[in-house]
């Protein structure tokens, strides 16, 4: 007896077939997968638009069947609030590394959090510039090595890595601010909920939302890919810990 | 329609909403900020968008993804603020979307001062912001046309999917004169009807809105594009105005803006001592009026051409550059917000022409 074939994997529909750029063991890739199947799962598809940063994943719409805008480094959160406030009717989200939000961006992503502008934003925090070569970041962990920290970030000049998620959930203005991992499939699990859920408050006009994903970069870190998620468990988590800041549904201010 | 008696700034912004664009987003600064205060109450009575956002650098940014979805778009500033949108300008100008801009001009470098100048013609017509780009500029002389200019600027920034920047003065903005809109408003558009406006990749491939070219070769193309589009645009859209233009002029001003209006009042008054001068007044700054300006420039009668500006000398280098050496270019100008007086400008005529007074 033939039954038929059942189909229990694919790509998600907003993924293109395109291979991506990124370098083995970056976890880029997973995170688009993530923001892929959400837009799917919530049928969101044909009605999304992405805003791209400067960083790894400025070529994230060659990866996507999804409309895209390529914004200016760090401004991505000032395009999305443009583009949402023109268009309540569509979902908007960004997708930016820790260079791009953390730094040159900081004051845009604030600002739109404080409004509370109606788009989703994905946090990619890989405690380091990776486009540009692995420079320092304002995530880079104390003592880390970089390129322009060649003996290790030192806080008493460079100050401490910044937590954004924390920062932004002092805002009163009502938000979903978590943070995940992607570093064991149990982790992965989480954070797709935590995208899908940031997507679904979108939906439904509630408000900002924001998942930050502690990332690797093996190849600016200078280790291996499996060496890259201890670390991120070892040495990030502690410091950067997983969890939701700011819920609505939870009542939180 | 009949006529209303409008600061500039408030036309201004009423001329948007006439031009189908009630999507403004701004950071105060004067002497402009009547735009905003006129248009935050202004544009929800019309479903408009109004976004004060926390600096010029976002200001721009938000009109970029603004822009994308095919609405149109718009925001108005000031020098300084001016200065901090030119990241914006540039990406706009090569990602081809388009958007209209106001800079009612004050005086600087750096905080400069808060009154009236014309010294960010470089800035306008060159390319204030990285790349091989232009934008088209215009230079309106009243309030009406500073109506009239917003309709026509938000056409022109659509046909040549580019940023499109009027300057005036801070006169422009603050005088208040009569002024007349169209009777019927413009509708928005609608995205769905625009082949490049991003509505979501239903039924069609995905667009992408982007300045990035990483193969050289492919941004050599699109640098190639642009360059392509600005000749068509210095073909089409080059304007200008004559005023007291005749065979018996000695001397031609090259003036803009309201500086353009003093140059008159000092022209009649000099005719009427039997000293003839005619006015060139570019409307369109970029395209510079080249050829017009030439063929009144070398007439066999004009000995020389004066620029006058507020500014320490801007302008005047096109109008060198232009003239090719074939008459003698002079120049006169106040800055800093001082206004030159009709006066000032007689005096300049009359040593020119070596006439004692
Ligand atoms: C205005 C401007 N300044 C600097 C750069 C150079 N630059 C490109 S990407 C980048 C940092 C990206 O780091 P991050 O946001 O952490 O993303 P990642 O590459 O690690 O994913 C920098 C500094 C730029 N493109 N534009
Ligand atoms: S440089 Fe780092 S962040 Fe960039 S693709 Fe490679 S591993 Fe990923």
């Amino acid at each position: 007896m033939t039954s038929s074939p059942t189909l229990i994997f694919k790509r998600p529909d907003a993924m293109s077939e395109n291979v991506t750029h990124y370098c083995p063991g970056c976890t880029h890739g997973v995170i688009h997968r993530l923001v892929a199947e959400s837009l799917d799962e919530l049928g969101l598809r044909d009605r999304a638009v992405g805003v791209a940063p400067v960083g790894c994943s400025v070529l994230i719409y060659n990866y996507f069947n999804v409309d895209f805008l390529e914004a200016p480094h760090g401004r991505a959160p000032a395009l999305a609030t443009g583009f949402k406030r023109v268009r309540p009717d569509m979902i908007v989200f960004t997708y930016q590394g820790d260079g791009d939000l953390a730094s040159i961006g900081m004051g845009e992503i604030v600002h739109a959090a404080n409004r509370g502008e109606k788009f989703t934003t994905i946090f990619v925090n890989n405690a380091i510039y990776g486009m540009t070569g692995g420079q320092m970041a304002p995530t880079t962990m104390p003592n880390q090595r970089t390129t322009t920290s060649p003996a290790g970030r030192d806080v008493n000049k460079a100050g401490f890595p910044i937590r954004m998620s924390e920062m932004l959930s002092t805002l009163k203005t009502p938000s979903y601010i978590a943070r995940v991992g992607v570093f064991t499939p149990m982790h992965i699990i989480n954070a797709k909920k935590a995208i899908k859920k940031a997507f679904r408050l979108q939906m439904e006009g509630k408000c900002f939302s924001m998942v930050e994903v502690l990332s690797t970069c093996p190849t600016n870190w200078g280790i291996n890919p499996i060496e890259s998620t201890k670390w991120v468990k070892t040495d990030m988590e502690p410091y950067f810990p997983l969890g939701v800041f700011s819920d609505p549904e939870r009542g939180d201010d | 329609m009949a006529k209303r008696l409008m600061k500039g700034n408030e036309a201004i912004g009423e001329a948007a909403i006439a031009a189908g664009a009630p999507n403004y987003f701004a950071y105060p600064i004067t002497p402009q900020s009547e735009v905003a205060e006129y248009l935050c109450w202004r544009l929800p009575e019309v479903d408009g968008v109004f976004v004060q956002a926390e600096s010029e650098v976002a200001v721009g940014n938000m009109l970029f993804g603004a822009s994308a979805s095919g609405k149109r778009v718009f925001t108005t500033s000031s020098s300084p603020g001016i200065s901090l949108m030119q990241e914006t300008i540039s990406y706009m100008a090569g990602a081809h979307l388009p958007v209209v801009f106001v800079n009612i001009m004050r005086g600087g470098p750096g905080l400069g001062g808060i009154l009236p100048a014309q010294s960010d013609y470089f800035q306008a017509t060159k390319g204030g912001g990285h790349g091989d780009y232009r934008i088209i500029v215009l230079a309106p002389s009243s309030v009406q046309e500073a109506v009239d200019m917003m309709l026509w600027a938000f056409d022109l920034a659509e046909k040549y999917l580019t940023p499109v920047m009027l300057i005036g003065d801070g006169m422009i903005g603050q005088m208040m004169e009569s002024v007349e809109f169209p009777d019927k408003y413009r509708e928005e558009n609608n995205p769905d009807e625009i082949e490049w406006a991003l509505t979501g990749a239903k039924g069609r491939k995905a667009r992408i809105c982007k300045s990035l070219f990483l193969n050289p070769e492919q941004l050599e193309e699109n640098s190639f594009l642009l360059a392509e589009k600005y000749k068509k645009i210095k073909k089409a859209e080059r304007r200008c105005e004559l005023y007291n233009v005749k065979d018996d002029n000695k001397i031609i001003i090259t003036s803009y803006g309201t500086m353009a209006r003093i140059c008159q009042t000092a022209i009649d008054e000099l005719e009427g001592e039997g000293v003839s001068v005619g006015l060139f007044r570019p409307i369109t700054l970029f395209p510079y009026p080249e050829e017009e300006l030439y063929a009144e420039g070398s007439k066999k009668n004009i000995k020389c051409v004066l620029s006058v500006e507020m500014s320490t000398g801007q302008m005047v280098e096109d109008v060198e550059r232009i003239m090719k050496g074939k008459k003698k270019i002079d120049f006169f100008g106040r800055t800093g917000g001082v206004v030159p007086s009709p006066d000032e400008v007689k005096d300049k005529v009359r040593k020119i022409l070596r006439i004692k007074k």
